[in-house]
């Protein structure tokens, strides 16, 4: 990771994990799916954690998940979250079964609950990326 | 192959912890903690030949164990840089005693040294690699009081665990480190109270939940058994081992609840042949607070869930039922990087040599270390024993 992204907390997506990242800046959930056991799989990467298959395929997905956990972040323990705090970091788990770190926008702090249902948002924070965040489901 | 009765710790070396830059460099803090347990162990530094190390987790200076071999002018046979993160103070013991039953050496010196630089203090978690730069970062900041605040959340939901039970643990270690001269926060006892009303971090976890990050080392040496009693003071011995790894990044954890010490400590115990009923003395990673009340459960102290009543109504001083974390643990004593998981190590020594001043448990024949590393991600679990 280059020194300056790292700084920025900017995710440098590879070549493997680029077609996540191009998806997202179309307003698309795109992860990959075992083309042998058929279970989802997220981060991306070369090879199925489940059956060691070398070949995954990237599909759309719902957009739909739960909060597994969260936290509201209070102090910003770094300089480029000092003007966002209070924020929520949390786990979401994909309708798929995936898991993923993310935060939760549009609603209230004291409204967040475990296993509420959420929806996946996209958010261009700079030209080049698109981040996966998500709001309640309405 | 058993470890059981191998291996000896004889000789400890640990450097008061200090707020801030210490003036002094990882090496440095490092290189001074090894002196003092060679010269406790009754060694001349060429005896050395065995050095084990971990990254020091502040500044990423210390990478290889070529550096400190080559600042002290130590020749080992058996060299190795080991980072299971906090969990690696611990890990070393196992790894050391593996090496000497080999016959590969016969002293090796574990040392971590870290010099807080907070301009540098970021450096650390570049270690849990690109995928969490990638996909988590992005989110949020420090991962780590993130991943444990999660985890207690998830614990409250799925438990009933309560705020105040979790602070206890933030109290009763800060009691003991009362009686430590060295602990950083000695003199200062708090309340739950004081816990509860210090600022909310990330939530549900304030900043009395976690620990206080510190300059300084600690070291020790590990030797055969069969050598160990001519050493200047009792020799402590491992008596069982056991090491689990279940993932690395926070959102990738099959569990928020459950760690990997339902594992290894079951290793250790067996290996020992003892249960935790036998246990005088223990030592449980405490990067924060709800991380101990994850490790009673587990380890098998109490039943799964009941991990923060248990605290609550426990007493854990060093004349109590449960004598934990008598020297602060790090949330007390202070985390001076990867050597804060080498203070439950010195910790366990002095109490079962008999040497813990006004910390003595009285009759402590069998010590018990969990360490942690990462996010509940890998855990190592020691039994340490006066006699072999």
């Amino acid at each position: 990771m280059t020194q300056s992204a790292y700084a920025k907390g900017l995710p440098e997506p590879t070549e493997v994990s680029q077609p996540f990242w191009s998806a997202a800046k179309n307003r698309e959930l795109r992860i990959q799916r075992c083309t042998r056991c058929r279970q989802y799989v997220f981060y991306p990467r070369e090879m199925c954690p489940y059956c060691l298959t070398l070949t995954l395929e990237w599909v759309k997905v719902t957009g739909r998940g739960k909060v597994y956990s969260w936290t509201v972040v209070r102090r910003p323990t770094e300089p480029r979250f000092e003007k966002k705090v209070p924020f929520v970091f949390a786990v979401v788990e994909l309708e798929e079964g995936p898991h993923l770190a993310t935060n939760i926008v549009n609603c209230k702090l004291e409204d967040i609950s475990m296993g509420m249902p959420v929806q996946a948002v996209f958010d261009d924070i700079t030209p080049e990326i698109t981040l996966v965040k998500f709001e309640p489901c309405r | 192959m058993s470890l059981r009765g191998e291996a000896a710790i004889t000789g400890i070396g640990e450097l008061k912890p200090m707020k801030g830059p210490a003036g002094k460099t990882s090496a440095g803090l490092a290189a001074e903690a090894a002196k003092h347990a060679i010269e406790d162990a009754g060694l001349k530094r060429e005896e050395v030949d065995g050095l084990l190390l971990t990254h020091s987790l502040w500044d990423l200076s210390i990478l290889l164990p070529e550096q400190l071999a080559e600042y002290m002018k130590i020749t080992p046979a058996y060299a190795d840089t080991m980072d299971v993160g906090g969990a690696s103070g611990a890990a070393m013991v196992w790894r050391a005693a593996a090496a000497v039953k080999a016959g590969v050496c016969k002293n090796v010196l574990c040392v971590c040294g870290d010099a807080l630089n907070v301009s540098r203090f970021y450096e650390g978690p570049r270690r849990m690699g690109p995928l969490q730069a990638e996909f988590e970062r992005p989110y949020t900041v420090m991962p780590a009081n993130c991943a444990f605040a999660m985890i207690a959340r998830r614990h409250m939901h799925e438990y009933g665990t309560t705020r105040e039970q979790i602070a206890q643990v933030a109290v009763k270690q800060r009691a003991n480190a009362c009686l430590h001269p060295d602990a950083i926060f000695h003199g200062q006892p708090i309340s739950v109270d004081d816990v509860l009303k210090s600022p909310l971090v990330a939530d549900p976890l304030h900043r009395l939940d976690m620990v206080m990050p510190v300059s300084g080392a600690a070291a020790y040496i590990v030797t055969a058994a069969d050598r160990a009693g001519d050493a200047l003071h009792p020799p402590v011995y491992l008596l069982g081992c056991g090491e689990y790894v279940t993932h690395n990044i926070i959102s990738q954890a099959p569990t928020l609840t459950k760690s990997p010490a339902t594992v290894s400590a079951k290793r250790a115990f067996e290996m020992a042949g003892v249960t935790p009923g036998d246990i005088d003395h223990v030592g449980l990673y405490d990067c924060y607070t709800i991380t101990v009340i994850v490790e009673l459960e587990d380890v098998g102290f109490c039943p799964k869930g009941e991990g923060g009543s248990f605290v609550a109504e426990m007493d854990t001083s060093p004349t109590g039922k449960l004598p934990l974390n008598t020297h602060g643990g790090e949330l007390s004593f202070g985390q001076a990087g990867h050597s804060g998981g080498m203070s439950f190590v010195v910790e366990a020594v002095q109490q079962l040599r008999g040497e813990a001043g006004q910390r003595q448990v009285p009759n402590c024949e069998l010590a018990f270390i969990n360490g942690n590393g990462g996010f509940l991600s890998i855990q190592t679990s020691l039994v340490l024993g006066r006699s072999r």
